[in-house]
C-alpha cells in the first residue's frame, strides 16, 4: 500500500478512481521540419482534420455546459476552426515547417497580436494558445489538455489547477481534487471549498501515479492511500453518512455556553448571495464586487453596479450585508485600472490603492453602492481592502461619508494595519481580517506557490497574533468596535474555534462549511476556545499550532472533518 | 460585388460572445464574407467566418462595418448578418 500526503484544505473522505490531469503539451522543436516524404498538403490537411477534431470536441462540450463556461467554450472551439489561424499556419507548412510547429507558431503571433491589443481581447490571448496546445496534441495523438471527460465520477489529480481548468470542471463529476503543487491559498484550495469537494494540495509525487487505480482521499488529514483497507472503505461510507447533518446549518452560530457567533457567508453575486440564504447564512460577511468588473474593459455605469449590489442585498433583508470595494491588482488584474507591466503585483496598485493612480471609480462604486443600499432592507457596511495606514482608514471613510453611506471599516490583510488597529479603528466602524493576504504578507510567501504551502498557513503563530493584536486594538480603541474574519481560515472549523478564542465577533466563508463550522463551535464554551487560542498561540510552527488544537477537539474525528 | 454596411448594437462591441454568433453565421453562409471597418481599404477586409479577425478588427457599438459577398445568395446572406450585427447580442 501507497500512501502520500500533502495538505488537507476540504475535508470529506472518498474512494474512487485516478485520473491524471494530462502533462501540459511540449512545445514541438524550434524550427521543426516536415518530415521527409510528406507532402505539403498532407500535412495541411492533417492540420486541418485535428483543428475540425478539436473544434467538434470543445463544441459538444459547450452544447452541454451552462452560463460563462459555456459561453467560452463555444468561443474556443470556433478559434479551433479559424480561417485566420489556419491559413498562416498552412503558409507555413507550405514553406517546410511541419505541421506541430507551423500551428504553434501561427497560434503564437494571433496571441501575441491579441495580447497587444489589451483588454478583453488581451485575456483571450490565452484562449488561442490553449487551442494551439490542443490541436498539437490531436496531431500526437495524446490526450487533449484540460480536465479529462468521464462518463463516471472520478478523483482528479493534478500538478495545479489553473483558473480556467475550474471553469470546466463539473462537481458531478470530480469526487476530490488531489495536487501535487499549489498551496492552501490556491485556487484548487478555493474551488474545493466553494464546491464541497475534498481536496488535497501539495502531495509531492500524486502526479507520478498511473491512471485509473483506486485511492482513498482524507481531505481533513491531507493523505491519499493506494489499496484502500477496510477501516478506510468504512471511513468513507461513514463520511457519506455524516455528510448529510454536515450539509445543515440551523442559522444560529454559537458556542456551548451561548456566547453568539454569527455565521456569515462569502459571496460574489446574487446567484451565491441566494444559495448562501438557503444554507442558512446569518448575513453576507465578504461581498466581493468584481464580478461586476471582471470581463471588462470599460468601467460599469453606476445604474450596472447599482443593480448588481441590489441582486445580493435582497436576498438578506433585515441583515447584514459586509461589501468589500473593488479589489483590483495581483491576481485580479483589469485593464482599466491595474499595471499588468509591475514586477511585483502583489505588492503594486492594488485593493484600495487603485483609487492613488485612477481617482474616481472607488467614488462612483460608493455612489452605487449608496443608491442600492436606500433601494433595500439589507443592513449594507462597506469595507475597502488593503488598507495600510490609519490615514487611508480617514480618508475612505470621508468618500463613504460624502456618499451617505453609513458604517464604513476596512480590511485588515496588511500587516501594519493590524499592528496599528486601535489608530485605523478610531476612523471606521469595523474591521474585517482577510487572513489569505495577511497570511501571504506576514509570512512573505506568495499564495500560489507549492513549495512555499507550510509557510503559507493561516495557523502561523505570527497570523493568530497579528488577528489578537487587531482584536487588542479594537479594545484599545473603546468603542466595542467589532472585527471579523472572512478569510479562509474562517472556513477551517478546528481554525475558527480559534479564532474565537482570540475575540474575533463573526466569521465569514464560504457557504458550503457554515454547517461544518456551525457543529463543531457548539461544542465548545468560550473559556475552552479562549484556552484553545493561547495554545495555538504558543506553538512554535503551524504544524504543531494545528496538531495541538486538533487534539484538544476530537469532535473533529468524530465528524471527519 | 453586393455589400452593405451595418452599425454594431451590441453593448460589449464585436467581441466576446457577440463576435461568436457572428463568426458563427457567417462561416456557415453559402458565400466567403469579408468585413472591414467604413472607410478602410478593400484590400485590408477580414474573413467574417474568423472569430479572431473579428476580435482584432475591435469593432466598437456604433462603429460602422461594411460587409462584402459574392457569388449565389450574397444578398440573402449579407442581409442576414448585417440584421445579427444591428441586434444587441449581448442581451440574447
Amino acid at each position: 500500500m501507497q500512501n502520500f500526503t500533502g495538505v488537507g484544505v476540504s475535508p470529506g473522505r472518498v474512494i474512487g478512481t485516478i485520473r491524471q490531469m494530462p502533462k501540459p503539451v511540449a512545445e514541438p522543436p524550434s524550427g521543426e521540419r516536415l518530415a521527409s516524404g510528406t507532402a505539403p498538403e498532407d500535412a495541411a490537411r492533417d492540420l486541418k482534420a485535428a483543428a475540425q477534431a478539436v473544434h467538434d470536441e470543445l463544441k459538444s462540450r459547450a452544447d452541454t455546459a451552462s452560463g460563462d463556461g459555456k459561453a467560452v467554450l463555444e468561443a474556443t472551439a470556433l478559434m479551433a476552426r479559424d480561417t485566420m489561424l489556419l491559413k498562416s499556419a498552412v503558409k507555413l507548412i507550405n514553406a517546410g515547417s511541419s505541421a506541430e510547429r507551423a500551428i504553434w507558431d501561427a497560434g503564437a503571433s494571433v496571441s501575441e497580436m491579441l495580447h497587444n491589443l489589451g483588454g478583453y481581447m488581451a485575456e483571450r490571448a490565452t484562449d488561442v494558445l490553449d487551442v494551439r496546445a490542443r490541436i498539437v496534441a490531436a496531431l500526437r495523438g495524446v490526450p487533449a489538455p484540460g480536465i479529462p471527460a468521464s462518463e463516471t465520477p472520478f478523483i482528479l489529480v493534478a500538478e495545479d489547477l489553473a483558473p480556467a481548468d475550474t471553469a470546466t470542471l463539473d462537481p458531478d463529476k470530480v469526487l476530490a481534487l488531489v495536487t501535487s503543487g499549489g498551496g492552501p491559498q490556491s485556487h484548487t484550495a478555493i474551488i474545493a471549498r466553494s464546491l464541497g469537494l475534498p481536496a488535497v494540495v501539495a502531495a509531492h509525487g500524486v502526479d507520478e501515479l498511473p491512471e485509473s487505480i483506486e485511492a482513498y482521499v482524507d481531505g481533513a488529514a491531507g493523505t491519499i492511500a493506494i489499496e484502500p483497507s477496510e477501516e478506510q472503505r468504512a471511513a468513507a461510507s461513514a463520511w457519506a453518512d455524516n455528510a448529510a447533518t454536515l450539509a445543515v446549518f440551523d442559522g444560529n452560530g454559537t458556542t456551548a455556553d451561548g456566547h453568539p457567533v454569527p455565521l456569515l457567508a462569502n459571496v460574489g453575486g446574487a446567484k451565491d448571495a441566494a444559495a448562501a440564504a438557503a444554507l442558512g447564512a446569518q448575513g453576507v460577511g465578504l461581498f466581493r464586487t468584481e464580478f461586476c468588473f471582471l470581463e471588462r474593459d470599460t468601467e460599469p455605469t453606476v445604474e450596472e453596479q447599482a443593480a448588481a449590489y441590489k441582486g445580493v442585498f435582497d436576498a438578506f433583508p433585515g441583515k447584514k450585508v459586509v461589501l468589500r470595494t473593488l479589489d483590483a491588482g495581483a491576481d485580479k488584474p483589469l485593464p482599466f485600472l491595474t499595471d499588468a507591466t509591475e514586477s511585483n503585483p502583489a505588492l503594486g496598485v492594488r485593493g484600495y490603492r487603485t483609487d492613488f493612480t485612477t481617482p474616481g471609480v472607488l467614488e462612483r462604486q460608493l455612489e452605487a453602492i449608496a443608491q442600492a443600499a436606500s433601494e433595500s432592507e439589507a443592513d449594507v457596511w462597506v469595507m475597502a481592502p488593503m488598507i495600510s495606514t490609519p490615514a487611508e482608514a480617514a480618508h475612505f471613510a470621508t468618500l463613504c461619508a460624502a456618499k451617505g453611506i453609513k458604517t464604513p471599516g476596512v480590511m485588515v490583510e496588511v500587516p501594519s494595519a493590524a499592528l496599528t488597529a486601535a489608530a485605523v479603528l478610531r476612523h471606521v466602524g469595523f474591521a474585517s481580517l482577510g487572513t489569505n493576504d495577511l497570511t501571504q504578507y506576514a509570512m512573505a510567501a506568495d499564495r500560489q506557490l507549492g513549495p512555499l504551502a507550510a509557510l503559507n498557513s493561516p495557523w502561523q503563530p505570527a497570523v493568530l497574533r497579528l488577528v489578537q493584536l487587531t482584536v487588542a486594538g479594537s479594545a484599545e480603541e473603546g468603542n466595542n468596535k467589532p472585527v471579523g474574519v472572512c478569510g479562509e481560515a474562517a472556513a477551517d472549523p478546528a481554525l475558527a474555534v480559534v479564532l474565537v478564542g482570540l475575540g474575533v465577533s463573526t466569521l465569514s466563508m464560504t457557504a458550503r462549511s457554515l454547517a461544518a463550522v456551525g457543529a463543531v463551535l457548539r461544542t465548545v464554551a468560550l473559556e475552552q476556545a479562549r484556552e484553545l487560542a493561547q495554545l495555538a498561540l504558543s506553538a512554535p510552527d503551524a504544524v504543531d499550532a494545528r496538531a495541538w488544537v486538533r487534539a484538544k477537539l476530537p469532535v473533529l474525528e468524530e465528524l471527519g472533518l | 460585388m453586393p455589400e452593405r454596411t451595418a452599425t454594431i448594437a451590441s453593448r460589449s462591441g464585436l467581441h466576446a460572445r457577440p463576435a461568436a454568433i457572428f463568426a458563427d453565421a457567417a462561416g456557415d453562409a453559402p458565400v466567403d464574407v469579408t468585413i472591414a471597418m467604413e472607410g478602410m481599404p478593400a484590400e485590408d477586409a477580414l474573413d467574417a467566418g474568423s472569430i479572431l479577425s473579428l476580435m482584432t478588427l475591435g469593432a466598437a457599438k456604433g462603429d460602422v462595418v461594411l460587409l462584402r459577398a459574392e457569388g449565389d445568395g450574397a444578398e440573402v446572406a449579407l442581409d442576414a448578418l448585417v440584421t445579427l450585427l444591428e441586434t444587441d447580442l449581448d442581451a440574447v
